[in-house]
């Protein structure tokens, strides 16, 4: 395309059409930038703020943030991982995250980000443990929110994918949840089969009948990093 | 020469980091040449008999002999390893803290468990209170949350080849971290 451009990535030459944002470059050039809130198909959001990259001198978020030409892009560095492990170990915080009895583990985003990230140094954060309900109403999902990190993938996959809009934000600053529009999930639209109910990144959305169909060991992160097919590109 | 001393505890865990250890199969032989176990489950030493190199803990602290044990732990091993995610970060038995969605958490934990619970044979009909028990704790708190930890070794369990590398590059002095490859909290 005569309008597409250049810029750099850690040093990389990274090519861009008009439009597009720093990651949707990235991944097309086969550079992973960590992201937890951003999913493939639905719009962007910029509310993790894992893939905060340092653009120009200042950080950004690499998928709301467009592409410039010659623009100077630091993703992969130990400035930016170290940020990045410390905005996933607060969202570990944040919730009630125990890996070893989720049924999401070794397919769950949070806790790949962590592998790949090394979370594995003692915390110097203390632990949140919030009193979440859980919503187990509705017959064919079952709604954890001690597990839900606030991305809003659910939201948006509601709302512009199944237009329904079942989930939505309520409260503000450290008190933002998601929630139900309605008394529970089962006193709202919400069926298995919406897309909205395959995008959570934890164990929160979980349809029910599914558990542990594949054994621990053999899931999708249990293969290789999370962003591995992303770098594979390359 | 002295061999380097390991002391190792289970606390609030269920032993199966320690049964981890046996996945370390034949390389346990291994381990064994270079190294000497002070109070461990594995050799029913109760106290500490010297000043250890290195003290890996399962579990994390639910009563307060959790913590005095802990303590006692770091006052005598110059590496502390928390062992497995209860170590790390309270584990299984951290589930009764916040996700039992109760104003009184223990109590309700207690009475399931020895009162109302639908499967339960209690013919004292109280919850357990001789005094040679040690004090149940508010609740359950990671290693980290009573004493410095130096490593954590993830996993639930952790699997024999983490814990044997981890333990051989400590002994070599050439522990830099993990293979996030390998890296796994189930």
């Amino acid at each position: 395309m005569t309008d597409a451009f250049t810029f750099q990535i850690d040093g990389v030459e990274v090519t861009a059409q008009p439009g597009q944002t720093i990651m949707e470059a990235a991944d097309a050039a086969g550079i992973y930038i960590p992201r937890l809130c951003d999913h493939e198909g639905l719009r962007h959001q910029g509310g993790c703020r894992v893939c905060t990259v340092k653009a120009g001198g200042r950080s950004v978020a690499a998928c709301t943030q467009p592409a410039e030409a010659a623009l100077e892009v630091e993703n992969d560095t130990e400035a930016r991982r170290r940020v990045r492990r410390d905005l996933v170990e607060m969202l570990f915080h944040g919730g009630n995250h125990l890996c070893p009895i989720c049924e999401k583990s070794g397919n769950c985003e949070l806790q790949a980000m962590a592998y790949r990230l090394e979370m594995t140094a003692p915390t110097r954060f203390p632990w949140l443990e919030p009193c979440r309900a859980v919503d187990a109403s509705h017959p064919e999902i079952a709604l954890d929110t001690n597990r839900c990190i606030s991305c809003g993938r659910c939201i948006r996959a509601s709302q512009d994918l199944d237009g329904k809009g079942v989930f939505g934000y309520v409260g503000r600053g450290i008190h933002r949840r998601v929630a139900v529009n309605g008394a529970d999930l089962a006193h709202t639209e919400a069926a298995g089969a919406d897309l909205a109910m395959g995008v959570c990144p934890v164990g929160c959305i979980l349809r029910k009948g599914e558990g542990f169909s594949v054994p621990i060991g053999e899931r999708v992160f249990d293969d290789g990093l999370i962003g591995h097919e992303i770098e594979a590109k390359r | 020469m002295r061999k380097p001393r390991v002391a190792t505890v289970s606390l609030a865990g269920c032993f199966g980091c320690h049964m981890a250890f046996l996945d370390m199969d034949e390389r346990l032989v291994t381990l064994m040449e270079r190294v000497e176990f002070d109070r461990s489950p594995l050799t029913d030493i109760k106290t500490f008999r010297s000043r250890c190199e290195i003290g890996i803990i399962e579990g994390g602290a639910c009563n307060e002999e959790n913590v005095h044990t802990l303590i006692e732990f770091r006052k005598n091993c110059d590496v502390l390893i928390a062992l497995g995610q209860c170590a790390i970060m309270g584990g299984l038995p951290a589930m009764r803290n916040a996700i039992m969605h109760s104003d009184d958490p223990l109590r309700e934990c207690m009475e399931e468990a020895y009162l109302t619970g639908p499967y339960l044979r209690n013919l004292t009909r109280h919850v357990p209170n001789d005094p040679a028990l040690p004090l149940i704790l508010d609740k359950v708190y990671p290693c980290s949350d009573i004493v410095d930890i130096d490593i954590q070794i993830p996993g639930c369990a952790p699997s024999g080849d983490i814990i044997f590398d981890t333990l051989t590059a400590l002994l070599d002095g050439t522990f830099t971290g993990f293979d996030r490859q390998h890296l796994r909290f189930d």
